[in-house]
């Protein structure tokens, strides 16, 4: 019975994803174009291309937003990868006789 | 009607389907990694042109600098950044999953989630 | 945990240090191709892996500690935090670029960024590591 529920609401989820992302979205592969309302032809990712070589000087250009651009969530997601190491060594910890 | 969206949604659907109907918490987190995989591909499609290149200068682009033909052909570097992000964050969220996991299995005996509340002690 | 065979065992010798340099050249080019700190660190996790998986917990121990591995750990994230000071020390803002850019598409270009890259890439392998051997109950630190 109850699997029987999960399985309708999952197959309901599923759907109403398919159908929104082929009735709402912008079709495939068109990248600077944003909607809203018309379509604009202006997007962060194509002003960060036309700067980044000069402003960072470094040739690869997602290399330069994960430091330069977007440095504090790299620092916050080395402090998550630290956070998370600490947790698997503390509960794998074999405790030892002192005799 | 795009096939990368699809098997995005597909994916999404598959994860959630193993988060809500498994009994088992190792097959759960195995939900867990389909659920987010689904979502990076989603992110990434987002970012495409039709006949792009990579966001990377090489080869004879490096003479001139950056010209604007290379920023009228390149594609979005700005979900790639976030996905690389997000994939770290998603092994440490499954490693500390499964370690519990196993710690679980130690205290109690059982994988199963719905005796794990019964028990006592 | 035992080793395997003898075929694996001279195999994963002589395939360990073309593993580590090929991971060490994906993150000391971070700026010029694809790559950088986090991929690289995890192809130089794999190459103790092999060794762990080829000669047993006694192979893969000679070569890294429990205890280098957790040392390695925080020299990594200290690295990041400490070039990240460098900016308020010298000019204006936390994460200032420092270094000087010079040209570009060099291996010595574009500011803070190698630093970086080379400390995210030891974090990230020596984090991996860390998890493998914390699961297969192989601890640092002082005898008892």
């Amino acid at each position: 019975m109850r699997q029987a529920v999960a399985l309708i609401l999952v197959l309901a989820v599923g759907a109403l994803l398919i159908f929104t992302v082929n009735a709402y979205l912008l079709p495939f592969g068109r990248f600077p174009e944003r909607r809203i309302g018309g379509f604009e032809n202006e997007s962060v990712g194509k002003r960060i291309l036309e700067d980044a070589p000069i402003t960072t000087g470094s040739a690869n250009v997602v290399t330069s937003v994960v430091w330069d651009y977007r440095g504090y969530d790299t620092l916050g997601e080395s402090t998550i990868l630290f956070t998370a190491v600490c947790g698997v060594a503390m509960l794998f910890r074999v405790a030892r006789r002192r005799s | 009607m795009s096939l990368n969206y699809i098997i995005a949604m597909l994916l999404f659907t598959l994860g959630i389907y193993c988060l809500l109907i498994k009994r088992n918490i190792v097959k759960m987190v195995i939900g867990l990694g389909v659920l987010t995989n689904g979502l990076h591909l989603f992110l990434i499609s987002l970012g495409y042109r039709e006949g792009g290149i990579a966001p990377i200068l090489a080869g004879k682009m490096l003479e001139n600098g950056a010209t604007a033909e290379f920023a009228a052909a390149a594609v979005d570097p700005i979900p790639q950044a976030l996905v690389l992000t997000s994939i770290v964050i998603n092994v440490c969220t499954m490693a500390l999953a499964l370690s519990l996991a196993i710690y679980i299995y130690r205290h109690y005996g059982t994988l199963n989630p719905f005796k794990i509340r019964r028990l006592r002690g | 945990m035992a080793g395997m065979t003898v075929i694996v065992r001279t195999i994963g010798r002589l395939l360990f240090p073309f593993l580590f340099l090929f991971g060490a050249y994906i993150i000391v080019h971070g700026q010029l191709t694809p790559g950088g700190g986090f991929q690289g660190g995890v192809v130089l996790a794999s190459a103790v892996i092999l060794l762990l998986l080829a000669y047993g917990m006694e192979g893969a121990q000679a070569k890294v500690n429990a205890l280098q591995a957790e040392l390695a750990d925080a020299l990594g994230g200290m690295i990041l935090v400490w070039m990240g000071l460098m900016g308020i020390i010298v000019g204006i803002a936390f994460f200032q670029n420092v270094l000087p850019f010079g040209s570009l598409g060099q291996v010595l270009s574009a500011g803070n960024l190698p630093v970086f890259n080379l400390g995210v890439g030891i974090k990230v392998a020596a984090s991996i590591l860390m998890v493998f051997y914390a699961m297969l109950r192989i601890q640092g630190g002082k005898e008892e």
